[in-house]
């Protein structure tokens, strides 16, 4: 269980998350929606440990996280734009995470996450051959690979076209689900949101404004700017 | 409190110790001497270093608008089109610049150019035409051509496209090549000291001609500070300058060349063909007249005075492959530390770094034998040359990887460490691959700059460890045909191994990626 506390972050002396406190319990899938630039992406960096919290504290299942350097923590980021490694093949890029926790059998457990995603034999691939939708696919591949406590995903599909996400956002679902994983997806779109999550956190200014189910914040909207973005 | 990153410690170390040692603490020396010179006011000291100090100025600045102008018509097309021999014609306009500046000397008096401005003039601009072309034509080439159209759409014509979109997009590369050409000229040595006789005299030639043949140190090293102040303020813009404008961009992979139809194709031959042609002029005239002798056998020949020419070759190639040895090591980890840090403190790290390109290799050599007498004496051994060879290698191995370096986003390391690697495996798995390609670019160019270097080698390197430089320069110091040429005979030998080195490295299509 992911436990945010209070969480202040500033960066360039400039206050990007305000007093953010966000449980995530196992298995579900929470989707922090907000309009752009209201820290989101923010809040994914500093429970990575990508950015420092100024105050506040981050928990996972009790146990604070705040002095876990970001690569013992075992959380896992699909970044938006996907920050693939260009000077390496799919396959390598989907083993990167497994190689650097040193695992045995890589080469079977990256054909199985290219499995999850429908990229069975594009391991050889180079990352600049692929489409949009499949550097997506191989994104959310290297990130489960190495089977993270938490998932993150940042905007997963805001680079790609309707018709695209449409689809994507159906098996992305799935896929999560599959796993059976924790996970936070950050998006800026509602439906995107409501599609992909269990529940909805919902972001303005560097703070969590209001969390729930669709209808509960539907039925009961925190203030005016709620109704009116989630309407 | 702040944690100590023993990583980056560890990183940091060789630069900071190399650069320390054989560099700033010579430099420092050199300040000291200089500068109780300068208090003392000794007559006529001014009134020198403002004559000498005005020419190094403007022609250092004539000679970089020549160049621009001269390599204006190549860069245009290889910039724009694809052609037939477009890589070829690269090559080839290239082959001046890695030329030694002592080949570059000596080929220009095979012409019979000797003693005149015109003919330091002629020889900077051959030399650098290729800084402007490379440098300019790597971006210009990559520039997205839908930023162009864009502005054709919104009724640019095509020269407001040039003046208004192209010209600007290129403003950090041509800043780059101004500023790469004017130091160069700045701190002209070989060409000047062949080319200029006693008549012309740059900061570096009256360095030289103070300290070796006068054996006046206190006033060369005055000479030396005015060379540094002028070097520091233009590097410091530059770097300023390239801080602004840095943009961490996907460079495309290919380059968006058109084929040249009509009149544009007229144009590329002409362009290309005449610059070739102008720049083959020196080079063939120096060939034709090295073998118009049996100068070539005489290079076996034990000569009273300067031994065996040929052991001179020898020794070139074994401090050239140490050279690069230290100066990619070194280079690497020191642009790992500029890029790995934004802010005062990395700035101060890679103008430091770039500071040995600057302050010219003559007084590099000059602060060695100034003040490596200390904790030991090291001003007797051989292996100072390969030392200095990698001190003026470093900024260019430093210069050719931190743009491939910078370009690598945050989010790529970002993501290698949430994936698990630590900052020392982000380091190896990241940017290691990442650079290795630029590095090799870096490392082909120490070996080259090695094999040519002649400013400093002239100060440390004892006759017994002559190098073809040094060996050039005797054989030309001496009167008589045969001697020049012998000289001539060196020259081709030399041209011709760098030649080959670049050819390669052209052909192992690290060219495109070089950006000097």
């Amino acid at each position: 269980m992911l436990q945010v506390e209070d969480l202040d972050v500033v960066i360039d002396s400039k206050p990007i998350l305000e007093n953010v406190s966000l449980t995530v319990a196992d298995g579900e899938i929470v989707a922090v929606l907000g309009p752009s630039g209201s820290g989101k992406s923010t809040l994914l960096r500093a429970i990575a440990g990508l950015v420092e919290a100024a105050t506040g504290d981050i928990r996972w299942d009790g146990r604070s996280i705040a002095n876990v350097p970001t690569h013992r923590r075992g959380f896992g980021l699909m970044f938006q734009g996907y920050a693939l490694f260009p000077h390496m093949t799919v396959g390598e890029n989907v083993g990167f995470g497994l190689k650097m926790a040193g695992r045995d059998g890589i080469a079977d457990q990256v054909e199985e996450a290219l499995s999850w995603v429908g990229l069975e034999g594009f391991g050889s691939r180079q990352v600049e051959s692929l489409s949009g939708g499949e550097q997506q696919r191989v994104a959310l591949a290297r990130t489960l690979a190495p089977r993270p406590d938490l998932v993150m995903l940042d905007e997963p599909l805001g680079a790609l076209d309707r018709n695209l996400r449409q689809k994507l956002v159906t098996e992305t679902r799935e896929v999560l689900e599959e796993r059976e994983v924790t996970a936070i997806v950050v998006t800026h779109d509602r439906e995107e949101a409501v599609a992909m999550s269990n529940r909805l956190a919902l972001m303005r200014a560097g703070t969590i404004v209001q969390t729930g189910l669709l209808d509960e914040l539907l039925a009961d909207p925190a203030d005016e700017w709620v109704a009116e973005f989630i309407a | 409190m702040k944690r100590v990153r023993w990583g980056w410690v560890a990183v940091a170390a060789p630069p900071v110790i190399f650069i320390g040692y054989f560099f700033v603490y010579p430099l420092a020396r050199i300040l000291v001497l200089g500068l109780s010179e300068l208090s003392i006011g000794a007559s006529g000291v001014e009134a020198r270093l403002i004559r000498v100090g005005w020419f190094t100025l403007w022609q250092a600045a004539v000679s970089t608008v020549l160049t621009f102008i001269a390599a204006a018509p190549l860069t245009w097309a290889v910039s724009s089109y694809d052609f037939k021999g477009r890589r070829l014609a690269m090559a080839l306009a290239t082959v001046p610049f890695v030329l030694p500046t002592v080949v570059v000397g000596t080929a220009f008096v095979a012409l019979g150019w000797q003693e005149s401005i015109g003919a330091i003039l002629a020889a900077h601009v051959f030399f650098n035409v290729a800084v402007v072309v490379r440098t300019v034509s790597t971006l210009w080439s990559r520039i997205d051509p839908r930023i162009q159209e864009a502005a054709r759409v919104l009724g640019a014509s095509e020269w407001d496209v040039f003046r208004r979109i192209t010209l600007r997009l290129l403003r950090p590369a041509i800043a780059a090549a101004a500023s790469i050409v004017f130091l160069f000229t700045f701190t002209s040595f070989g060409v000047i000291l062949i080319l200029g006789g006693f008549r012309f005299a740059t900061l570096e030639v009256e360095i030289y001609r103070q300290a070796v043949t006068l054996f006046d140190l206190p006033l060369a090293a005055a000479l030396a500070i005015v060379q540094l102040v002028g070097v520091s303020g233009a590097l410091y813009w530059y770097s300023r300058y390239q801080e602004r404008t840095a943009v961490s961009w996907t460079l495309e992979r290919g380059a968006n060349l058109r084929r040249p139809k009509g009149r544009a194709r007229t144009g590329v031959l002409f362009a290309t063909l005449g610059t070739l042609i102008a720049l083959a002029i020196p080079l063939s005239m120096l060939v034709s007249r090295s073998f118009t002798g049996t100068y070539y056998q005489a290079l076996f020949r034990d000569d009273p005075v300067v031994g065996v020419p040929a052991q001179a070759a020898l020794n070139s190639l074994v401090f050239a492959v140490a050279a690069t040895l230290l100066a990619t090591i070194i280079g690497i980890l020191a642009a790992t530390v500029i890029t790995g840090h934004r802010g005062e403190l990395s700035r101060w790290f890679d103008l430091t770094l770039m500071l040995p390109l600057g302050t010219s290799a003559v007084t590099i050599g000059f602060g060695f034998i100034v003040a490596l007498d200390w904790p030991i004496d090291l001003r007797a051994t051989r292996w100072l040359v390969p030392a200095a060879h990698a001190l003026v290698a470093i900024p260019f191995v430093v210069r050719s990887t931190v743009p491939t370096l910078r370009s690598v986003p945050a989010e790529t390391r970002e993501a290698a460490r949430v994936l698990g690697a630590s900052p020392f495996r982000v380091w190896r798995e990241i940017d290691l691959p990442i650079v290795s390609r630029a590095g090799m670019v870096g490392a082909a160019f120490a070996f080259v700059i090695s094999l040519g270097e002649f400013g400093a080698t002239s100060f440390v390197a004892r006759p017994a460890s002559a190098t073809i430089p040094t060996m050039i320069f005797r054989l030309l110091s001496r009167p008589g045909q045969t001697s020049f040429g012998m000289a001539m005979a060196l020259s081709v030998v030399l041209a011709g191994l760098t030649a080959a080195v670049v050819m390669a490295i052209d052909r192992a299509r690290f060219g495109e990626l070089g950006s000097f």
